[in-house]
Order: structure tokens, then C-alpha cells, then sequence
């Protein structure tokens, strides 16, 4: 090895500046500079290749655009739906997994099971919904609400029960993940606690109150963190669930949905930069809010 | 860390930053380049979204080679899903790099590539002039901005109607008897209330009828001036017609959300609907996606607004364009002028296709439109070219089709004035006066 890189490498200053630099090269090339560029396209009108500074007016149209507002709450009470459906019922099949009851053999098969709709593509896995909640009497989707004497109901027409067939397509995908990190979360516990807390006499619901669900916070932080992201920029499901990105009424509209609708359906570029730069503010909102008061930014992490 | 590694890793870092270059480089906006084949031919690549132009393509690309052995050309079509090739193509455009050669653009998107001083597609006014006096004018304005033609259209598109005679005998309605609107909507209502099936389809996520009948009252969707109006007396009287006919039974919500959709074929073939208006290219669906209906389908012209001029108007439409940037440009426009605008061309698009080509010559000749092998003349009880001789005269161009605001429009009442209007029951006048106030902040005229 060269004397140079040597003495770069075993320099006290040097060297963590230098094992931080692939990630913070990282970062710039792919994060930062393409958001700086958004925010600058977001005050142009972008034409094929000429560019028009327009100032905030495009923000200001955004702002009196319901549609905008529309694809907004679309994506925020998906966000917020998915967050009820995908911590409490991951947590609860968690502790089911991880408990002592029960066969071994046949939980690690219902674990892999779970984990299987994760690595389906959401593209065949949304064609097959968008099929099942057809409104074609013959749909399964349709067949099972028969049985209970409803229907045929037309499931992608209507507003409410089209956010249903978006919250099964989460859930199906998603359970087994947020349950694999649960698991995780719940196998880091020492069993000492468990122990103790029965010698005093806790049963199991007690025992999952008290110690479980304390000692989760930190993956139900993370779990929640990646959720509000994920809820939010929502795009492919919803595209695939209603064929293309044009719902009745733009039900199934989410803001990444209008931002291509605008930047690539539309050619308004730098329009979707506005969008694109709202929904960042919007995500970083969320999460700062959430996570001071999660606690995670506090010095000491005391339990 | 040895230096063999170093190398190595070095060597692969220049090898993928060469392949980025290679890919963002290139000949600008060329598709396949100027290269000739081995046998001489010029390749060139064509993006289409609908699969039956191709067999056009095809077959015309293979008619130029035999006419012009010394300028042949090598056509290579690739077949995208509607919206994806557009997406492409206005991101190719965007971004100055991956163009076709040639492209097949749908009327509603056609404003997004014409627009700005620049526009990525070439203008084909010269290529055109050999055929321009057989060809109906109003359809290459539709593509035309300022004396510069950038596209070349495939069709008239002239809205007639689609008759199942099965079910109307069944119901004891006749068709004939149909020429205005009115007559439309009670015989639906009259159909509805026998039978307990809808009549006629509300098209929720395709601007197309609706047009037809504002045309027909004598409105647009633009004022004077070119800026959006969409609330204008003759829109609104439009859509409470289409509205009423609606809570009469007379039309009703399609599956699929349009006659022209996967579903919508199903449910027609099954009789669910017994009247389509629709653009005379529909003919096509019908032969091809509802074989079982052969026989059983009449044309008939579009009903009319009582008293209107305005009989009927082109629906639809694709422009093909050829990039401005396209190494081959010149040889590619005077092949789509052969392949689009020739007499041959026309022939072709009505044989191949169905459609009701746009060099008007054809539609006389009775040795083309009579043919009894054609597949066409075939399933239908009635011929196209009749009903379309009948309205000939009365053919109007609807100016707001060529507005470069045509794209937002079409999206605004796409995804949620037609469902409001057709399916929520909001009420015409309320819907279009909130599709007006949105439109105008969005395209910045407010």
C-alpha cells in the first residue's frame, strides 16, 4: 500500500470523514441534488428543454386545485387506516408466533406463509385484486359477499368500498413483514422479564401490556416511521387496483399518482416538482412530529 | 487492499459510467439510427398503441418497398399499452433522448407534443401536399398548429350508432324510426321499462358522446379566445339531456367505464346493451372482441339534436408524427404520407381496419365499400358507407379538439365530472360550474 493512502487511512482526522464519504456521496447524488433540482423545476414551466422561472405560481395553482386536495386526503387516510390495520394486528400474530404454545413445525410454516405475499410483485398481486373485486357478479369478491345475502356490490366504483379493496391489498402484503419485524422486536426481550412478572402472578394479557408492547417501542417507532412513508406515497397499488391511474371521481387517486398524472400525463413538470416537494414537507412533518414524541430524539432512551 | 483490486474495481467503475454515458448519449432523439440493413433498407422505429394499426403499417411499409426498391425501409412497430406510450414518448421528448422515428399519438394527447416553440415533432405539411385536396381538411387541422401539420390523421371517426337488432325486435322497438335525441331517449326509456336492460351507455372515463351533442347545440368547450368555458348554456343543456336520459333508464353506466374497454365488450356481446354511439372505427371492436354479435349489429346515423346542422362529428382520432429530431425524418414523412394519405392507404384502413378513412374519394367507391368478402360488410346487417354517405354533408369539425387545453379537459371530465354527472347524481350545472372553476386555476386562466 502506498505511503499516501496509508497515511490517509490511519489518519485520526482523515479517516472517518473518509469511511462516512461513500454514503454521503451517495446521499448528494441521489438524494440531495435531485430534490435541490425539484425545488428549482418547481418555480419553472418546464417545455421541452426550455425553461420558464414562474416563481410560486405553481404552488399558488396547487393550493386552489381540489383535485390536489382530493389525491391528499385519499393518501392520508390510507396512511392512517394502514397504520391501525398494520401494527396492532402484526404485533398480536407476533406474540402468537413467538409464544411457547404450539408446534414449532407449524408456526415456521405460518411464518413463511405470511412472508410469501411480500415477495409477490405488487403489479401481479394488484391485477389479481382489480379481478377479484370486479364488479361482475361472478367475481369472488362478489360471491362471497352473496353469501351473506349483499350485493353484487361494485366494489372499484364506489369510494368507500374502494378504499377497502386498497386496505386488503396492504394488508395481505404487508402483515407478514410488519410481523417479522415484531418478531424480531420481541425475541430481543429477555425472558427474565416474562419470568418475573409470572412469579408476581401476571397473566398473559398483563404480560403483553406491561412488557411486551413497552419493550416494542423502538420497532414500533421504526414500524410506524417506514408505514407513515409508505402509506403516503402510495402509487403503484392504487394503479394497478384501477387499471391506469384514472379512477370514478378520482377515488383512488394518491398524491404520487397526481404528481405522474401532472409531470408525465400531462407534461407539467414543473407543476409534479411542486407536488413532489409538498409531499416531501408533508412526510418529513409527519415522521419529525411523531418521532419527538416517540422520544427518539431524547439523549437518554430510558426505559 | 492489493492493487489487482483496485484496478479491477477501477476498470468496472469506467465500464458502468461508460454504459450510462452510452445510454444517455447517442444519436439525439434517433430511434434507429441511419445505419442501413444489410439489404439496404432504412430500419425505422414506430411506436403504436393499438395493435390493428400495425397490420396498416405493416402492410403499407410492404407496398412502399415494392414501389420504391431504391428507398426501402425496414419498419420496426413496438406495441405499447395506450397511456404507457405516450408516457414514453412525452418523457423521450422531455428528455431529448430515446425517440421513435415515428409514433402513433391519440387526439386528446396530442396538444401536450405540439405545444412550446419547439416542438419534438416535425413538421409534415410538404410531405402532405400530393394528397392534401382528397383528404378532409378538418381532420389534419385537428393536428395542425399554424400552417405546420404534425400529424397525419388515420380516420374521420364519425359518430354513428350500433344497433343490436336481436334485442330491439325483442322489445318491438325499430331502429329506423331513431334520427333525434329525443327519439333515442324514449325509445330507451321505453326499452328500459320492458326489458329491465339499459338502452344506451353513459360513458364515464371517455370524453367522446358528449362532444357530439354539445357540436350538435352549436357549443365548445372553449370561448372565443381559446380559454376553457365549459359552463357555457350549450354544455350544460348538453349534459342534462345525457342526465336525463340517465334517470329515465335510457342510457346507464358502462362496465369497464367505456364501449371501448375489455369489459364494455363482455356486456355488450351479452346483450346488456342494445344501442352504442360511438365513432364509425368501432366497427372494429366488434368484429374482432364480439364475434357472436355477427349478423345481429345495424348502423345507423347518430341521433341528432332536433333542428341542428351539426349531424355528426369525428370522434377520436390518432395523429401519427415523426420526431423532429429523427436522423431518417425525411424519408419517414413522405412513407407516412404514402402509408396515411394515399388512395391505397385509404383502401386499406377501411379493408384492414374498418375505419372510415379520410380520403372521401374512397367512400364512393361502391367497388370498395360493397365488397360482400369484406369482413366488415359482413357482420354488419347494414353498411357503413351508407349511413356515412347520408350525413356526409353534415360532418362538422369541433374546433375544441385542436385546443392545446384539450388534454386537461379531457382529464377533468375523464376522471370525475362524467361520474359525477352519470353516477353521483350531482347535477349537470353544479358538476360543470366546478370543473370550469378547476380547469381555469389549472391551466392558469383564472
Amino acid at each position: 500500500m502506498p505511503a499516501l493512502a496509508r497515511r490517509l487511512l490511519y489518519s485520526q482526522k482523515l479517516a472517518p470523514y473518509l469511511f462516512v464519504l461513500p454514503f454521503v456521496a451517495t446521499l448528494a447524488l441521489f438524494w440531495i441534488i435531485p430534490v435541490a433540482r425539484s425545488i428549482v423545476m418547481s418555480t419553472q414551466e418546464v417545455m421541452y428543454g426550455q425553461t420558464t422561472s414562474v416563481g410560486m405560481d405553481n404552488y399558488a395553482r396547487l393550493w386552489n386545485d381540489g383535485v390536489f386536495w382530493t389525491a391528499m386526503s385519499n393518501s392520508a387516510r390510507y396512511m392512517v387506516l394502514s397504520l391501525l390495520l398494520l401494527i396492532p394486528i402484526p404485533m398480536l400474530l407476533a406474540a402468537v408466533v413467538n409464544s411457547r404454545i404450539g408446534s414449532p413445525r407449524v408456526k415456521a410454516f405460518f411464518k413463511a406463509s405470511m412472508f410469501v405475499p411480500a415477495l409477490t410483485s405488487v403489479v401481479v398481486a394488484g391485477l389479481v385484486f382489480r379481478l377479484m373485486f370486479s364488479e361482475s357478479e361472478s367475481a369472488v369478491m362478489n360471491q362471497v359477499v352473496q353469501v351473506f345475502g349483499i350485493g353484487p356490490v361494485r366494489w372499484l366504483r364506489e369510494d368507500l368500498t374502494g378504499l377497502a379493496a386498497l386496505l386488503a391489498l396492504a394488508v395481505w402484503r404487508w402483515t407478514g413483514v410488519n410481523t417479522m419485524y415484531f418478531i424480531a422486536g420481541m425475541q430481543s426481550i429477555p425472558g427474565e422479564y416474562y419470568e418475573a412478572a409470572s412469579l408476581d402472578g401476571a397473566n398473559r394479557r398483563q404480560q403483553f401490556l406491561r412488557i411486551t408492547v413497552p419493550n416494542l417501542r423502538p420497532t414500533i417507532v421504526y414500524v410506524t416511521t417506514i408505514s407513515v412513508y409508505g402509506g403516503l406515497a402510495m402509487f403503484l397499488e392504487s394503479f394497478m387496483l384501477y387499471g391506469g391511474n384514472a379512477s370514478p371521481n378520482n377515488q383512488g387517486l394518491t398524491v404520487v399518482g397526481y404528481l405522474y398524472r401532472k409531470g408525465v400525463e400531462q407534461n407539467d413538470l414543473g407543476f409534479a416538482s411542486a407536488v413532489g416537494i409538498v409531499l416531501l414537507v408533508a412526510v418529513t412533518a409527519i415522521n419529525l412530529t411523531q418521532l419527538t414524541l416517540a422520544g427518539t430524539f431524547r439523549k437518554e432512551n430510558v426505559r | 487492499m492489493s492493487r489487482i483490486r483496485t484496478t479491477a474495481s477501477a476498470a468496472t467503475v469506467a465500464a458502468v459510467l461508460a454504459a450510462c454515458l452510452g445510454c444517455g448519449g447517442g444519436s439525439p432523439g434517433g430511434g434507429a439510427g441511419t445505419s442501413a440493413d444489410a439489404d439496404g433498407a432504412t430500419p425505422m422505429e414506430m411506436w403504436i398503441f393499438g395493435e390493428l394499426h400495425g397490420v396498416l403499417y405493416e402492410q403499407m411499409a410492404d407496398r412502399w418497398n415494392e414501389l420504391h426498391p431504391d428507398r426501402a425501409i425496414d419498419l420496426r412497430l413496438t406495441v405499447y399499452p395506450y397511456q404507457d406510450m405516450h408516457n414514453k414518448l412525452q418523457l423521450a421528448a422531455n428528455s431529448g433522448a430515446g425517440m421513435p422515428d415515428l409514433a402513433d399519438i391519440e387526439v386528446t394527447k396530442f396538444a401536450n407534443f405540439v405545444r412550446g416553440d419547439d416542438p419534438p415533432l416535425m413538421d409534415l405539411s410538404a410531405a402532405a401536399e400530393p394528397y392534401r385536396e382528397d383528404v378532409v381538411e378538418a381532420r389534419l387541422d385537428l393536428y395542425s398548429r399554424g400552417d405546420a401539420v404534425y400529424g397525419y390523421p388515420t380516420h374521420v371517426g364519425a359518430f354513428v350508432t350500433f344497433y343490436n337488432t336481436e334485442l330491439l325486435e325483442e322489445a318491438g322497438i325499430d331502429y329506423s324510426t331513431i334520427v333525434t335525441w329525443d327519439d333515442f331517449a324514449a325509445a330507451g326509456a321505453e326499452y328500459h321499462a320492458a326489458t329491465g336492460r339499459a338502452f344506451g351507455t353513459a360513458n364515464t372515463d371517455v370524453f367522446f358522446v358528449e362532444p357530439l351533442v354539445i357540436a350538435q347545440h352549436g357549443g365548445e368547450l372553449f370561448a372565443e379566445d381559446g380559454t376553457v368555458q365549459v359552463d357555457s348554456p350549450e354544455v350544460v343543456r348538453s349534459f342534462e339531456m345525457m342526465q336525463d336520459m340517465v334517470e329515465t333508464g335510457a342510457i346507464a353506466p358502462i362496465p369497464g367505464s367505456s364501449p371501448d374497454d375489455e369489459e364494455a365488450y363482455g356486456s355488450i356481446a351479452r346483450g346488456d346493451f342494445a344501442a352504442i354511439v360511438y365513432p364509425a372505427w368501432y366497427t372494429s371492436r366488434f368484429v374482432d372482441y364480439m364475434p357472436d354479435l355477427a349478423g345481429k349489429v345495424a348502423i345507423a346515423p347518430a341521433p341528432v339534436v332536433a333542428g341542428s346542422d351539426t349531424l355528426t362529428i369525428g370522434g377520436g382520432g390518432t395523429g401519427t408524427a415523426v420526431a423532429a429530431g429523427s436522423p431518417v425524418r425525411d424519408l419517414a414523412a413522405e412513407w407516412l404520407a404514402f402509408a396515411k394519405l394515399s388512395p391505397e392507404a385509404n383502401v386499406a384502413v377501411w379493408e384492414v381496419l374498418g375505419f372510415d378513412p379520410v380520403n372521401m374519394a374512397v367512400w364512393e367507391d361502391e367497388e370498395v365499400t360493397r365488397d360482400p368478402d369484406n369482413q366488415f360488410n359482413q357482420y354488419f346487417t347494414t353498411n357503413l358507407f351508407d349511413v356515412l354517405n347520408q350525413v356526409k354533408d353534415g360532418i362538422e369539425h369541433f374546433e375544441s379538439f385542436g385546443s392545446p387545453d384539450l388534454p386537461a379537459v379531457n382529464s377533468r371530465f375523464g376522471t370525475v365530472t362524467l361520474t359525477e354527472i352519470y353516477e353521483s347524481g350531482v347535477p349537470a350545472r353544479e358538476a360543470l360550474e366546478q370543473a370550469q372553476r378547476e380547469l381555469k386555476n389549472e391551466l392558469r386562466q383564472g
